[in-house]
Order: structure tokens, then C-alpha cells, then sequence
């Protein structure tokens, strides 16, 4: 489990979590970047940038 | 072959990354997963993150992180997937048409301009509808099907006051008729993978924008087709975007509007039979092998996927066979790849990353 830094809610996280991913808070739909893993942090995910895509 | 030490190049891990990561480690290999954001490039010495890295691999989200990027592995002579040639052309739209119509790949009609007003000439001469593009962009963001002139005249206003210059290259299209759908094909140097057809009432069909997937089994001539799109900006792994465009009840024409050099393959993965991130793999271990047999024999100090496909016959020969075979065996492997259940599960628990688009 993990804190929500937008809105304080909990986070369910699964085993093979991966530092660069992004949650969406079920609570509040903030998007989290996982910044670390062992253990987790969490920050707010980058705007969404012109240039991103595939 | 032995386990490879895979540098993964990215900025954010979606669900394609995680797929490949998953294969990377199943079949042995190890990841170095690299944050492009953590990362200073000199001229000449690499970052620390790449001295250990016998392949890099370019998933970086931010298509200007991805064509530098790709050039300084090259610079510093270590193996990337994609090249660096691959990433510049197909990241800007206007060198993408350059390259298919040069290699006489059927691709839409498409004028540029530089100015609202030689943009609205272009627009009249195609006549309504048309499509506008940014050069730079995925997604399906910021695409506008112009219905009439003075739409037009707004979106050229608009698209001249949105302050970074890529928006004042207007890049004009004529608008594809196609039957609601269009068609993803994800290729390794020219080798289909697999194939899935995006459906919708929008004339936008994107998987990202919501289109319903179906697999598609492409016929020679899709073959044919896709392998020249994929020598025409240098090869690699790609998607490559098909539209048809006319019928004579026997054979279908084609027109290929898109190839994308950090494919998105989740929803391809889901729509086919086929181990998409384990073909990938499969191919990865092959380019390996290939950049240490030419740097062994000291042909080639830099790696290039084109030249390697242009000089080295019999290495590509053996290549696209590995491909082939990869397809073959994933084929048998794939259940068990999602039976493991962890990305499944993930869902279930947790929403994906899917508000700012993304998807294939």
C-alpha cells in the first residue's frame, strides 16, 4: 500500500511494480510517477508534453 | 544466445515497456533501465549508465529525447534500437512522406507551407475535406479533418498563435476515404510480427483515441508493402500504419500513412495470438549478435541496422529467420507469458496509465 501525495488515499500496489510507471489514484485521479520502489515514492506524473507519443 | 545486457532507454514505463521487460528477463537477459531524464551526454563519453550495455533500447516517450538520444549511442558507437537515421525520419512527419515517396511507397497525397496563407492555398487546391497534422505528435492529437474554408481559417490561426514553431510548418493532407478503419502492423526490419485492424465511427482510429482492434493477416502484397516502408526509414522495429483506399473486388490498395519507431504494442499483443514482446526480444538478440560479428571482424565500428541490411546478405538472411522463427515459437509461449497473470492483475487493482493518451 501506498499514500496518495494529491489526496492522502491508499494506494494498492502490486509485486512487480516498476520504478518510471504511473498510477492513477482510484481516489482522486491525480497521476503518480513511481519514483522509487524499495521503498515506494511517489510523485505527481510529468504533464503531458507536444511531443510525447510513439 | 547468452543473456545480453539490454540498456532500456525511457522516461516513463507504460504498459509496452512493461511487456518487454517481462520478455528481457524471462528469456535470461538482464535490464538496465535507463531514465534519459537522469542523463548528461558529452561528445565523446557516454554516460556511465551505458558502459555495460551490449544493446541500447529507445523507449523514450519524448520524441526529441528520442532522436537525440539515439544519436549519441550512435556517436559513442554502442548498438540502439532504433538507428538514429530511423528515429529522425519517422518522428517528423514531413521526412516520413519525403522517405515513403522517394522509395515510391504509396503514402497520402501531402503538401507543406510555412504560412497560414500559402497554407490555405494548399487547403483549396485539395479541396474539403482535408487533413491537417502537426510534423511533430502521436496519438491522434491535434489532427483536424478540415470541412470547409473558413474552418480552415480558424485552424490555421489558431495553429500559428500555438507558439512553438512546428506548428507554423503546416502539413497539409488529402483526406483518405477509408472503410472506418485503418491498420497497425508492427514489423522487425521489414518482417511483419503481427498485424490488427483499428476500428471507428471517427475518422481518427487510433487505438488511443479508442478504435475497437481485430487481428489482420496481411496477404503478400501487405508484405511486400511493409518491408519497403520499413527499408524507406531505415528499418528496425516499427509500426507501420496502412489505410485502404480502393477495392476492385480481387486485391485491395493500400496507402501507408504513419510508421512509428517507439511502437506502442499492448493493444496488438491483446488483439493477436502472437508473443509480440517476445518476437521482439528474439529480434533484439539477433541485432546483438550481428553488431558483435561486425565488430569482431572489424567491418563496422558503428552499428546500423540499414547498413547491416543492405551489405551483410547472408547475417540478414539469418536474421529474418530468427525472426520468423521467434513468431513461430511465441506462438506456444504466449499463454504461458500472460498466464503468469501479474500484468492482468495489475488492472484489476490499479488503472493503468491511459488519461494522456498513449496506446497503440
Amino acid at each position: 500500500m501506498a499514500e496518495c501525495i494529491e489526496c492522502g488515499g491508499s494506494l494498492s500496489l502490486y509485486d512487480d511494480l516498476e520504478k518510471g510507471e504511473i498510477l492513477d489514484c482510484g481516489t482522486c485521479g491525480a497521476e503518480l510517477e513511481v519514483l522509487a520502489v524499495d521503498p515506494v515514492e511517489l510523485d505527481t506524473a510529468p504533464e503531458l508534453q507536444q511531443d510525447w507519443g510513439e | 544466445m547468452n543473456g545480453m545486457t539490454v540498456g532500456l532507454l525511457y522516461s516513463r514505463i507504460r504498459h509496452d515497456e512493461k511487456l518487454l521487460l517481462s520478455a528481457l528477463r524471462e528469456r535470461g537477459h538482464t535490464v538496465e533501465k535507463i531514465d534519459v531524464r537522469d542523463q548528461c551526454f558529452g561528445l565523446s563519453e557516454p554516460p556511465s549508465a551505458f558502459e555495460e550495455v551490449d544493446v541500447l533500447v529507445d523507449r523514450c516517450l519524448a520524441t526529441s529525447r528520442s532522436t537525440y538520444v539515439t544519436r549519441f549511442a550512435e556517436a559513442y558507437g554502442i548498438p540502439v534500437v532504433n538507428s538514429a537515421e530511423t528515429a529522425q525520419v519517422c518522428a517528423d512527419k514531413v521526412q516520413t512522406s519525403l522517405a515513403l515517396e522517394r522509395a515510391g511507397v504509396p503514402t497520402p497525397e501531402t503538401t507543406v507551407a510555412f504560412t497560414p496563407e500559402s497554407a490555405l492555398e494548399a487547403v483549396e487546391a485539395f479541396g474539403y475535406p482535408c487533413v491537417l497534422k502537426p510534423v511533430v505528435g502521436s496519438w491522434g492529437r491535434l489532427l483536424a479533418k478540415v470541412e470547409s474554408r473558413s474552418a480552415a481559417e480558424a485552424i490555421l490561426e489558431h495553429k500559428a498563435t500555438l507558439g512553438h514553431y512546428e506548428h507554423s510548418v503546416f502539413y497539409v493532407q488529402e483526406f483518405v476515404d477509408k472503410p472506418g478503419r485503418d491498420i497497425r502492423i508492427v514489423a522487425l526490419d521489414g518482417e511483419i510480427v503481427a498485424g490488427m485492424v483499428r476500428s471507428s465511427d471517427h475518422w481518427v482510429t487510433n487505438a488511443a483515441a479508442g478504435a475497437e482492434t481485430a487481428a489482420f493477416e496481411g496477404d503478400d502484397q501487405v508484405h511486400e508493402l511493409v518491408a519497403r516502408a520499413s527499408d524507406a526509414v531505415g528499418g528496425g522495429l516499427l509500426g507501420v500504419d496502412l489505410m485502404e483506399v480502393g477495392t476492385d473486388g480481387e486485391s485491395t490498395e493500400y496507402t501507408v500513412h504513419e510508421i512509428n519507431h517507439t511502437v506502442e504494442f499492448k493493444a496488438l499483443n491483446e488483439t493477436v495470438p502472437v508473443d509480440v514482446p517476445g518476437a521482439v526480444v528474439k529480434w533484439l538478440e539477433s541485432v546483438v549478435a550481428a553488431a558483435e560479428s561486425d565488430s569482431n571482424s572489424g567491418e563496422a565500428e558503428t552499428f546500423d541496422t540499414e547498413t547491416d541490411a543492405l551489405d551483410t546478405g547472408t547475417e540478414t538472411f539469418e536474421t529474418e529467420t530468427d525472426a520468423l522463427g521467434a513468431e513461430t515459437e511465441t506462438l506456444d509461449t504466449k499463454t504461458d507469458a500472460f498466464g503468469t497473470g501479474s500484468t492482468t492483475s495489475e488492472a484489476e487493482t490499479l488503472t493503468p496509465d491511459t488519461a494522456e493518451g498513449g496506446g497503440d
